[in-house]
């Protein structure tokens, strides 16, 4: 792509464009305004997708290989580890990871913080994503996924956690998509379309914030099911709502650091100025926010083992590996954002963002897997399970890839079809005797 | 006239009010007391009498119609088995174990029957989003395979380890385990297959009351052939299956950290902040809203952000 770019090919970023400034067809604007031989060219010159080729040529069959003969082909079917990595890593990692889409919708809609405004529509897109591909993981690891839809409308059990779970992440997954449809409005230019959703916007980031604050606690609650199973360590029947609740917080603000940092240096011919020019910026007041949140979680993940009087555990094989945990993953980044914020270290902060993402999942793959079943055995995932899961990782990148190649999320879109315009013209000098 | 009409009506639906929340804590009490349908059945299990023949797991596999064994039912080196460090479990094709135990406490291996113990507050059912479990005024816990998705949760869920999935199929896996035979036996008032095929008579069944009586007379009664502890009276919120041993139970492979709270317990502090921050967030955030945004200039989007044309209208 950069080779094109240099060669003087513009990607589509208005409605209008190419040497003869013709409006754009939908096929055109797939094509990014290439020609099909040129972007055939560019996909076959990435190197990064003759690895996702490989992946997906093994992957693939298998996943059709799990669907035709069952969880038993791929997974170890075990009893006492009935969620293996398709729940661990898709469902309680992915979730997590996409809280961004609130935090940074509260930021910018809640609080006025339109500074943010640059790295706003990528954090929202990142938790739609993060949000469908747990779906998505769902569906690969749940025995009849056909019937994903029945605690929605066939059989109710409204007093289970994960009854909650589903229906906050079903209501969640339509506000974000109403939260990035303004992108694609832009996009496919209907300024009706966005202008109603915009008008939404406040009720939609409150819901946001609700449904957030409550299905994040949720996967935690799952976890109050099953209190002798999960080390104590990882377990508090008071407080593990709220440490995944706040855990979710620096992890998904991290993961906006680490995405914009990956788009930085991978897809900057897709970025515009204002969003180039904004980023340290946001990376650093996401940082701090992220650092805060961090020493919060600190402080609650010890007044949980107080709690419970854990401080034996600590001096235990798992103890070592609960302190691991705590210090790569919460303690190193809080003092690794302090030093590189206070010197704006650009690299470090980044780098930092992503030792964040790497301690949220280490702490939920602990809770759901590692730690599971702690009094009885360990047990490593099937390697079919483990490509598998590999496998749905890579179709979100793809997908990630190929909206953000697209939409207006990482530059403004530049202008307004022929008749939206004229229409606004219309309107407003209609309106302007009026207000006179 | 309208006056007196309106005390009157004030007065008693304040009176309503207060009979309906003296009726709401009442219940409240009741549910945090909940020990099972007073007539439900059980099954007390005397593993002093257990010989470990294994004719309960054959009577299980043949009234369930599971498949058949890799190995036979008369085929004692079962009891030898390690998986994962661990002895058997009940799985698809095995609603019900018997694993051996040795135990310093007794010169003979302790023999230990291991099926559903079908709790009186099933920590399966409460986290089941599809409300696939049912717990029948028979004491039964059974399952409804038509909702079921394949979450799999109540086998996160079950303290006991007992729910088994089918793995294997792969369009219509479901939960496997011990109903207490209560299609083909319980719902006629007869006892499961495994207790009437028994000959050593381990297993009595009746009413869990009557149970409960009974085990504390055979205790009284031989107080140095028993340990005195009747395991599933009070365990996760009681059990309607229950059982006595003549080794201390964590000697015969049972769970004895599992406390006496039902699994719900745990998560009904969560369950009820649902509400409150359902009913408080959206005034407390469009505050902080209001609060963050009104009267400061360059925060809008331009002509489409309806809602600080309102906060201008009133400066």
């Amino acid at each position: 792509m950069k080779s094109l770019i240099n060669a003087g090919v513009l990607p589509v970023h208005a409605h209008q464009g190419g040497p003869e400034k013709k409006t754009w067809t939908l096929i055109e604007k797939l094509l990014l305004g290439l020609t099909p031989g040129q972007y055939l060219g560019q996909a076959l010159r990435n190197p990064f997708n003759w690895i996702l080729g490989i992946i997906f040529a093994i992957g693939l069959p298998l996943m059709a290989y799990r669907f035709l003969f069952g969880l038993s082909v791929v997974t170890h079917s075990s009893n006492d580890y009935p969620w293996g990595l398709f729940l661990g890593f898709g469902l309680f990692c992915m979730v997590p990871l996409s809280a961004s889409g609130f935090m940074l919708g509260t930021t910018v809609e809640i609080f006025g913080r339109h500074d943010f405004e640059p790295i706003e529509r990528l954090a929202l897109l990142n938790g739609l994503l993060g949000y469908f591909f747990a779906v998505v993981y769902l569906l690969v690891d749940l025995g009849q996924p056909w019937r994903l839809s029945y605690p929605m409308v066939v059989s109710f059990g409204p007093a289970a956690v994960l009854f909650l779970v589903a229906w906050h992440v079903a209501t969640y997954l339509s506000v974000q998509i109403a939260e990035v449809s303004v992108a694609f409005f832009e996009w496919i230019g209907w300024l009706g379309g966005k202008r109603w959703v915009r008008r939404l916007t406040i009720g939609l980031t409150v819901s946001g914030i609700i449904l957030s604050t409550l299905h994040q606690g949720a996967l935690g609650a799952l976890f109050l099911y099953s209190p002798g199973k999960v080390h104590p360590l990882w377990y508090s029947g008071a407080f593990q709502w709220i440490h995944f609740f706040v855990s979710s917080i620096p992890g998904g603000l991290c993961m906006v650091i680490s995405v914009s940092t990956i788009v930085k240096y991978t897809m900057a011919w897709r970025c515009d100025d204002n969003f180039l020019d904004g980023l340290d910026r946001c990376t650093l007041g996401i940082a701090k926010g992220a650092s805060m949140a961090l020493i919060t979680y600190f402080f609650i993940k010890m007044i949980g083992v107080a709690h419970d009087n854990e401080w034996g555990y600590l001096v235990t094989g798992w103890g070592y590996w609960f302190i691991l945990e705590m210090f790569l993953g919460v303690v190193l980044p809080i003092f690794l954002f302090a030093y590189s914020i206070h010197n704006r270290i650009m690299w470090l902060v980044r780098a930092t963002g992503f030792l964040t993402v790497f301690g949220v999942v280490l702490n939920r793959l602990n809770t759901a897997l590692i730690t599971f079943n702690w009094e009885i055995y360990q047990e490593l995932p099937h390697i079919f399970e483990f490509i598998i899961a590999v496998t749905v990782f890579c179709i979100y990148i793809v997908v990630y890839r190929f909206i953000l190649y697209r939409l207006p999320i990482l530059y403004q879109w530049r202008d307004q079809p022929q008749e939206a315009v004229a229409k606004e013209a219309v309107s407003a000098s209609a309106s302007a005797p009026n207000a006179a | 006239m309208s006056a007196i009409s309106r005390r009157r009506f004030l007065a008693a639906s304040a009176a309503g009010c207060a009979a309906t929340t003296l009726a709401g804590s009442k219940n409240a009490l009741a549910a945090g007391s909940f020990t099972g349908y007073p007539d439900g059945m059980g099954v007390l299990v005397d593993l002093t009498r257990c010989i470990g023949c294994r004719t309960c797991e054959a009577a299980c596999n043949k009234e369930q119609h599971l498949a058949a064994p890799d190995k036979p039912f008369d085929d004692m080196s079962v009891h030898d088995e390690i998986h994962h460090g661990q002895k058997r479990r009940p799985d698809e094709n095995a609603y019900t174990v018997v694993n051996r135990y040795e135990s310093e406490s007794s010169a003979k291996p302790v023999y230990r029957k291991i099926q559903c113990n079908h709790c009186a507050e099933p920590a399966c059912l409460t986290s089941c989003f599809v409300n696939a479990y049912t717990k029948t005024h028979e004491g039964a816990v059974i399952y409804n395979g038509k909702v079921c998705v394949g979450c799999r949760n109540c086998m996160i869920a079950c303290p006991f380890n007992i729910p088994g999935y089918s793995y294997s199929s792969a369009f219509n896996p479901l939960v496997k385990k011990c109903i207490f035979c209560y299609d083909t036996r319980l719902k006629e008032g007869l006892p499961p297959a495994c207790v009437e095929s028994c000959p050593q008579q381990v297993m009595t069944f009746g009413k869990r009351t009557d149970l409960i009586k009974i085990a504390k007379q055979r205790i009284k009664n031989n107080p140095e052939k028993y340990v005195d502890h009747l395991y599933g009276e009070r365990e996760m919120g009681g059990t309607h299956w229950m059982y006595l041993a003549g080794v201390p139970f964590a000697d015969a492979g049972f769970n004895v950290h599992l406390g006496n709270e039902p699994i719900l317990n745990n998560v009904k502090d969560f369950l009820g902040t649902v509400p409150m921050v359902l009913a408080i967030w959206p005034a407390l955030f469009t505050g902080f809203h209001l609060l963050a945004t009104k009267g400061k200039d360059g925060h809008g989007h331009g002509e489409d952000d309806t809602h600080h044309i309102d906060g201008e209208g009133d400066k």
